[in-house]
């Protein structure tokens, strides 16, 4: 069979042109026939007009990171093919608006790439003479027609965008099916009389293993993260709107059957004590947020640390510090979550590393955070957020509530025993594992304070030193407690071959890159690398990452920030040096092919500190 | 108020925990307190049903003194905590406390956005016009110009009017106490937590140790006012002012109660009326929230089952995830 298992497409636009939307027909088309995809989105922190881009990685096996060189590039305005024609591989295609677009501007363009002239005006002008519509309210058709002059080119049926348009257009939209399918058509039946169409070199083959329908998810990590709170039973949550968190906070309005509350708040020292107000009456309650909104959140999350409050604080990284740089992604809070508010209290912090684990974070986090009575702080990165791909459906399989140590009432009629109901519960009660009994207002004979000065067993105010000790230390063994019982697999783990001449240490969507980057370091390079990937960061699993470390033979780190936060974690709590970083704090994803880049460069050249920098 | 009433009488001192107050001698803080658990008590509402979340200060210590579920939170972040409670749990009694720098001050916007929420809460502020516990700086309500003798030079900053606020804001239930006069601040505070919204009762308090302006000799005076001389602080109810709003549906009545609020509210600078400034009935947060979900008509939040005896999450995610299904 003819054709190619791997292609990667890309559009961009200004901002508010339907950019996403081309991205989002793309993508559903493609998975619609049977491939895999992972979608980069790159946007500026703007509404209309700026720049914006999506590249569509297609395979025909689950990929999950994106690539760098491209071999379509579709545009429909001038500016995408001056920014990114130089990207485009050898023998690809630039499909553009010969109106809008003069190639005589475009630069970098290699001489073998194929240009496809595609009449975006002259399209819409035939299919507003045919349906009497308005043109300027047809122009939107450009996105249509873009997409599917694309998978036209890559030999993908007609049939793909038609399902898919079905899939994003229901209920009062399903109208809309019959006019995008009648711009599909036009580009069709243009593309496939243009000079050069049928030699194209980037066809993509007919996927042979055609995934059942309805086996497979096309969506993004804060869909994941919200859908797994859900599964946990998380049934209020606060927040103010920040990117790219807030894109987990309309997606939970969006869906009332689950009655969950999710509430604006007026800033975010508004969201983390609500959550914490909350969560006391024994709600399962959270909060999302992105770095500016973390930092206001520190005091508040304190609070919930002093008193034993089992919250979830979900912190988007973005680029830092400050606003940064607000949409694109960094890994760079993860010394700042660790030491979140001042002073020392215990905490649970972990990050996920793919689509799976934001569903797995957003239901254990809550597990995690009644059973150590602490709050947790799940940290995925924007590329998780935002980025689009297809995966299996989550497992749910065995999944299993815990509300940790609850108070249960046993006084039958509590009116009728006044005395006992208004009793005084020991909510702080120091334990051998750390963990007191949790009773909730409401409950006869759970009554307690709290309070976020250092506290006696019952909640009220003390200075006394040795109360303090015995409080700080019993918070403190929660902790180990926890280091114990989380499984070893859900604080790290080792892929690939134990013992592979090269083992790289990476966190949040770099295990998505790195994992797509292996097989490719084995076949292109004779490279036998293995991937650590550290999910748990607090409590810091020190002995199974000092174990693998030790028999590892060359080490080296790779992170989406300055100064290597994990890697001088290892260091601090291990003791071990790793002595090879890589680095990218350009806020744009690492892309499979700078990894395998990165990781021949410091096998080569024993490189120190590699910074790199690919992307726009 | 959602808290079912208790069947044996509670009396107010049942209500006392076993920590001792550790205010200064002569300090407001605590006829406020007092009134607190005789407006619970007046009220009979189950101690354990009752949330009482107070911010930090002299006044957020309040809640370690009442035999109840009591939070002594962050300062100036007692409505987000009460917000919180009442939302996920509404059938509990919810009194949010703290004092005017709490409040008005570093709490400022909480206080604002409160209003727009109007959940079934009460929240009493001790005014006293200081920051005590840090030994005496100025608060938002204390008048510019003015030196009490814990400044160091006179105040620079102009003061804030809560009410005028609280009415921009819309609180559904404004009303002011004296923290001397226990019977008019207990039945304030059992109208305010009888009230169905959200509720602001602002509590003039003297601070014995250091304001020496806003003393109990000064609330005792008497001022001249339109060309008379009348006590400093009266009931409005006893000149026939009635700040409440009987049909909400009635813009004219609105615009004109609203009207007479807001001048009722700037009296302050000549003499202080005690009691309910205004009230009305408006929709809450909840209400909203229950109409567009149902799993909230038949359950509080708190409630809404999520796992079974065995617990395995009963939680369907298909149809969360049906738009991404391919």
């Amino acid at each position: 069979m003819s054709g190619l298992t791997e292609v990667n497409w890309m559009i961009g636009g200004p901002q508010g042109t339907g950019v996403d939307s081309s991205a989002t027909l793309f993508s559903r088309a493609m998975a619609v026939a049977g491939y895999w995809v992972f979608g980069k989105r790159e946007y500026h922190s703007n509404i209309k007009g700026k720049h914006s881009y999506f590249t569509v990685r297609v395979n025909h096996d689950f990929v999950q990171s994106c690539l760098d060189p491209i071999d379509v590039l579709a545009t429909f305005e001038k500016s995408t093919a001056q920014i990114h024609a130089h990207e485009i591989m050898e023998n690809g295609a630039l499909i553009y608006d010969p109106k809008s677009t003069k190639l005589e501007d475009v630069e970098g363009l290699d001489p073998s790439v194929q240009l496809f002239e595609l009449p975006f005006d002259e399209i819409i002008k035939e299919m507003a003479e045919e349906t009497g519509k308005n043109p300027v309210k047809l122009s939107i058709m450009k996105n249509t027609i873009a997409v599917a002059a694309s998978t036209a080119l890559y030999g993908v049926s007609i049939d793909a965008i038609e399902e898919a348009l079905k899939g994003l257009f229901t209920g009062s939209k399903a109208k809309l099916v019959e006019l995008n399918m009648m711009a599909a058509r036009k580009a069709y039946a243009l593309m496939e009389k243009a000079e050069g169409f049928d030699s194209f070199a980037y066809k993509v083959a007919p996927q042979v293993n055609v995934p059942a329908k309805e086996s497979r998810l096309l969506m993004n990590g804060a869909t994941a993260c919200g859908l797994g709170k859900l599964k946990a039973g998380c049934r209020l949550v606060t927040y103010y709107s920040i990117t790219p968190a807030v894109d987990e906070c309309i997606y939970l309005e969006g869906r009332p059957e689950y009655g969950i509350t999710v509430m604006q708040c007026e800033d975010e020292l508004s969201a983390v004590n609500m959550m914490n107000g909350a969560a006391l009456t024994g709600i399962r309650a959270s909060t999302a947020t992105s770095g500016p909104g973390f930092s206001l959140m520190a005091e508040g999350i304190g609070w919930a640390g002093m008193n034993e409050v089992p919250v979830v604080v979900f912190n988007y990284q973005r680029g830092g510090p400050s606003t940064g740089l607000p949409t694109r992604s960094e890994q760079a809070d993860l010394s700042f979550a660790l030491n979140v508010g001042h002073g020392e209290f215990p905490k649970i912090v972990m990050a996920p590393g793919d689509m799976h684990e934001c569903f797995e974070d957003g239901f254990d986090s809550f597990n995690f955070a009644e059973r150590y009575q602490t709050p947790v702080i799940v940290l995925p990165d924007k590329v998780l957020a935002n980025n689009t791909q297809t995966i299996e459906h989550f497992n749910q399989e065995g999944l299993k509530i815990d509300r940790g140590n609850l108070f249960e009432p046993n006084i039958d009629n509590p009116h009728e025993d006044v005395e006992a109901s208004m009793a005084t519960h020991k909510r702080f009660e120091v334990t051998e594992d750390g963990v007191s009994v949790r009773s909730l207002p409401g409950q006869p004979g759970g009554i307690h304070w709290l309070t976020g000065d250092e506290h006696t067993e019952i909640g009220h105010i003390t200075e006394d030193p040795e109360i303090r000790m015995a409080q700080h230390e019993k918070r403190y063994r929660k902790l180990d407690k926890a280091l114990k019982e989380i499984p070893v697999d859900r604080q790290f783990k080792l892929y690939g071959d134990p013992n592979a001449d090269v083992t790289v240490v990476c966190w949040g969507c770099l295990k998505g890159t790195m994992l797509d980057a292996m097989p490719v370091l084995k076949e292109k390079h004779g490279i036998n690398m293995n991937v650590l990937h550290v999910r748990l960061f607090s409590p810091f699993p020190v002995d199974g990452i000092r174990k693998v470390l030790e028999n590892a033979k060359q080490v080296m780190s790779i992170e989406m920030n300055f100064t290597s936060q994990l890697t001088k974690l290892i260091q601090t709590e291990v003791g071990f040096a790793i002595p090879h970083k890589v680095v990218k704090y350009t806020g744009r994803p690492v892309s499979q092919t700078e990894a395998v880049d990165a990781v021949m460069d410091v096998v080569n050249k024993k490189t120190e500190r590699l910074v790199l920098s690919y992307g726009h | 108020m959602a808290t079912k009433l208790l069947d044996k009488p509670l009396k107010a001192f049942n209500l006392k925990s076993d920590k001792h107050p550790d205010w200064c001698p002569g300090c407001g803080d605590f006829g406020i307190t007092n009134a607190i658990q005789q407006a619970v008590a007046g009220l009979q509402i189950a101690p354990w049903d009752l949330h009482f979340i107070t911010g930090v200060g002299c006044s957020g210590k309040t809640s370690h003194y009442v035999q109840c579920y009591g939070v002594h939170t962050l300062h100036g972040r007692s409505l987000p905590y009460a917000i919180g409670s009442k939302l996920a749990n509404p059938s509990l009694t919810v009194i949010a406390a703290g004092g005017d720098g709490d409040g008005y001050g570093i709490g400022a916007g909480h206080f604002v956005h409160a209003g727009r929420r109007n959940l079934d809460m009460t929240y009493v502020v001790f005014d006293n016009e200081v920051y005590g516990l840090t030994k005496g700086q100025a608060a938002p309500t204390l008048p510019q110009g003015d030196k009490p003798k814990s400044l160091a030079a006179p105040n620079p900053n102009g003061q804030i009017n809560p009410f005028a606020l609280a009415l921009a804001s819309g609180y559904t239930f404004i009303a002011r106490s004296y923290a001397y006069d226990a019977k008019h601040l207990k039945a304030t505070l059992m109208a305010a937590m009888q009230h169905k919204g959200m509720a602001l009762v602002d509590v003039l308090q003297p601070c014995p140790t250091y304001n020496d302006l806003r003393t109990k000799d000064f609330f005792a005076e008497e001022v001249t006012f339109e060309g008379a001389d009348v006590p400093r602080v009266y009931y409005m109810e006893d000149e026939g002012y009635n700040g409440v709003v009987e049909n909400p549906d009635d813009l004219n009545e609105v615009n004109e109660k609203r009207l007479a609020a807001f001048n009722k509210i700037y009296e302050i600078e000549e003499r202080t009326g005690l009691g309910i400034y205004y009230q009305i009935d408006r929709p809450s947060y909840s209400d909203f929230t229950k109409e567009a979900m149902p799993l909230l008509k038949e359950y509080n939040p708190v409630d809404i089952p999520y796992y079974d005896a065995d617990m395995n999450p009963t939680t369907d995610i298909s149809s969360g995830q049906a738009s991404v299904v391919i």
